[in-house]
């Protein structure tokens, strides 16, 4: 298939991997920020080609992952009240809140319903006046335009029963805060889609304040192993700057008409992460002049106490700090069919990757 | 005859009677049906029976490539012939919402006498039910069918003969049906012309069985895809695989619609595709008789099964990296961004 086949040519990918191997013996730590690149690396089966010195960290780049089981708590209330339907990503629904998870509310009968976008969602608050439609905002950079996008086509067909409930964060904070807490990285390699939007800008401080390289990668192996070399050249030469590897996707200033809709309708506050805790100015909450649509603002709801699980690591996991089969949880208690921790649920998640894939 | 489906057609009255013999009858015409005994009377010839049951639920009832009774009857023939058996009779159980289209049903069931006319069986016995209004989607089907099986033949479905060395192969494209029902649910707005590839194999599974070469293990890649075989043939047998993923083929259009969606093919199930296991000193001379059928002319030697591993099927990946197979633990998603 054009422009899929290319990407994945083998003799480009070995001449890559024996390039890699030529520039040093030793051991360097690049963490891939996105759940997409986890997944990519580990359908590809790219760990069991690189050379032993070059070792990959799952970053905290999944969406689902990160969001904190108090969001999760807030979505089960939300569902239990009788005049809403809640509408989600599909992943969402599997993760376990404190006591229940969405997926064990539907079968209670609270009405959830999967989405694919948030278009779907306002059309179900168009064919149900009566109802108040609450979407699950999750995700980076990549899905908040469209929730923004969302709220403003509620806002111009006037729609008062469509609730935006926001856990929408942003990456540069949180790639800057696992360095803060001692993290040894090497290298980031940064998510494509998220410069899509924002362009290559937002992680000029990371070289600058930390001497860690950031090569923004596409998400073919060819794109992932290029941006591995462009990344442990840097190291090399311990020269460190911000390059783009996915250039036929990002442009440097981004997505301009994004950032603009993003802007109008979100700002910045202090987020929790799953594993990292609260990081000043890296969450985005629904903005005063569209509170109408803030599911926060607008629904009351008694949320029980949020009660974390014992004994898994997903927050050392999405620190890079430990591995998915450090965890004594890992493909005995926590499987992807009994997930205990958010990061075994998505397929994006680190857990999740490891345990289908190399488990 | 009323245009809808009403609750009395499942009384066991008049509607139930005229239904039976105007739709049913006039369909899957055959002498052990036309007696309307409470049970159908079968002289079987064999103390080697082998028994199945499926119910299929789709939505939408209508996809390219067929519909919900060519699944059902595609479905169980198949389920009986990768045991080994040769299907023979099957029956039908319809469990229908009340003011389903008359003449919706009409197809359908034509077209499963159709398939069952082509698979070579005979419907010979069934059961009507109306429900109320929302209580079933349009339409559910059972089907369960009876094959007689050669003694010879037993170790097909359990898979015990397997050996290092054996090579695995599949007939044709993977991701077909999968594919084909989600774009007939307008999902992302695709227009496709993906087809599912629904279809009897028992006649190319008749001819590959004729060459009297020692068939190992053969099974259906349905829900789940062929992903989910492969992980439950090597844990029930405790061997190791390792499948070649550039040699699985998989249609233009459907893998540009996986690649858009973010599915895994490997994952998205099939309605006419078996996993066949051979030795390898036999693959020739089966894959020449695969080859003659319409079913079977794309077929492929995908993998083999190997000594080290026992209890993993390992996939060398396109750009020749390794990981391993795993059975999914819920339905497949599509990726969030």
């Amino acid at each position: 298939m054009k422009y899929i086949d290319e990407f994945r040519d083998k003799e480009i990918v070995f001449k890559l991997l024996e390039k890699i191997s030529s520039l040093t013996k030793k051991e360097i730590f690049l963490m891939e920020v996105c759940g997409g690149h986890t997944w990519a690396i580990q359908k590809f089966g790219i760990p069991s080609l690189l050379p032993n010195n070059i070792k990959l960290l799952s970053g905290p780049g999944c969406p689902v992952c990160v969001t904190s089981k108090k969001f999760i708590d807030q979505a089960i209330a939300y569902s239990r009240l009788k005049d809403v339907i809640i509408t989600t990503f599909g992943d969402l629904i599997r993760v376990p809140g404190s006591t229940s998870s969405l997926n064990l509310e539907k079968s209670r009968g609270a009405d959830i319903r999967i989405v694919y976008s948030i278009l779907d969602a306002l059309q179900i608050a168009n064919e149900n006046p009566s109802k108040k439609i609450i979407f699950l905002g999750i995700g980076f950079e990549t899905t908040a335009p469209s929730s923004a996008v969302g709220i403003l086509n509620a806002a111009s067909k006037r729609l008062t029963n469509f609730f935006l409930f926001s856990s929408h964060k942003i990456m540069p904070p949180a790639m800057a805060a696992l360095i803060d807490e001692g993290v040894t990285i090497n290298g980031y390699l940064a998510p494509g889609h998220v410069s899509t939007i924002t362009g290559s800008h937002i992680y000029d401080d990371i070289p600058a304040k930390y001497g860690v390289g950031c090569v923004i990668s596409g998400f073919e192996p060819t794109d992932i192993l290029q941006s591995i070399y462009m990344l442990v050249k840097q190291v090399v030469g311990n020269k460190f700057s911000v390059e783009i590897q996915y250039k036929r996707v990002v442009k440097p200033e981004g997505n301009i008409k994004a950032q603009e809709i993003m802007k109008e309708v979100f700002r910045l506050r202090d987020d929790w992460w799953r594993g990292l805790g609260t990081i000043k100015n890296s969450g985005l909450c629904v903005n005063e002049k569209f509170s109408n649509f803030d599911a926060e603002k607008m629904i009351q709801v008694y949320v029980e106490e949020t009660k974390e699980e014992t004994g898994c690591i997903c927050g050392e996991i999405l620190k890079g700090l430990k591995t998915p089969p450090q965890c004594k949880l890992f493909a005995t208690v926590c499987t992807t069919s009994n997930p205990v921790g958010a990061c075994m649920v998505s397929h994006e998640g680190a857990c999740n990757a490891y345990y289908r894939f190399n488990k | 005859m009323e245009s809808n489906i009403l609750l009395g057609h499942g009384s066991g009255g008049k509607l139930s009677h005229n239904l039976i013999k105007d739709l049913f009858v006039k369909y899957f015409d055959n002498p052990i049906l036309k007696q309307q005994t409470d049970s159908a009377l079968l002289n079987i010839d064999s103390n080697n029976i082998a028994f199945t049951t499926d119910s299929y639920i789709v939505d939408p009832i209508f996809f390219p490539g067929g519909n919900i009774g060519k699944l059902a009857v595609c479905g169980t023939v198949n389920d009986l012939a990768v045991s080994g058996a040769i299907p023979k009779y099957l029956s039908v159980s319809f469990i229908i919402e009340e003011g389903f289209s008359f003449k919706e049903l009409e197809t359908i069931v034509s077209s499963m006498a159709k398939e069952a006319k082509r698979a070579g069986i005979l419907i010979v016995t069934g059961d009507t039910k109306v429900v109320n209004k929302g209580q079933c989607d349009k339409l559910f089907i059972n089907t369960s069918g009876i094959g007689i099986i050669e003694e010879k033949y037993k170790s097909i479905s359990t898979g015990e003969k397997i050996k290092s060395g054996d090579k695995i192969i599949i007939n044709g494209t993977i991701a077909d049906h999968g594919m084909a029902i989600m774009a007939a649910r307008n999902f992302g707005n695709f227009k496709t012309d993906i087809k599912s590839d629904c279809a009897s194999l028992n006649h190319l599974i008749k001819e590959i069985l004729n060459t009297n070469c020692l068939v190992k293990f053969m099974r259906d890649a349905t829900r789940g895809g062929i992903a989910t075989i492969l992980c439950e043939l090597t844990e029930n047998n405790n061997i190791g695989i390792e499948i070649d993923e550039s040699k699985v083929a998989v249609s233009e259009n459907v893998r540009g619609m996986c690649e858009l969606l973010g599915f895994d093919p490997f994952y998205v199930a099939n309605e006419g595709k078996i996993i066949l296991l051979l030795p390898d000193e036999e693959v020739d001379k089966v894959m020449a008789v695969m080859k003659q059928n319409e079913f079977g002319k794309d077929s492929v030697v995908i993998g083999e099964v190997v000594d080290n591993h026992n209890g993993k099927a390992v996939l060398k990946t396109e750009i020749g990296g390794k990981r391993i197979i795993d059975m999914l633990a819920d339905e497949q998603l599509p990726r969030i961004c």
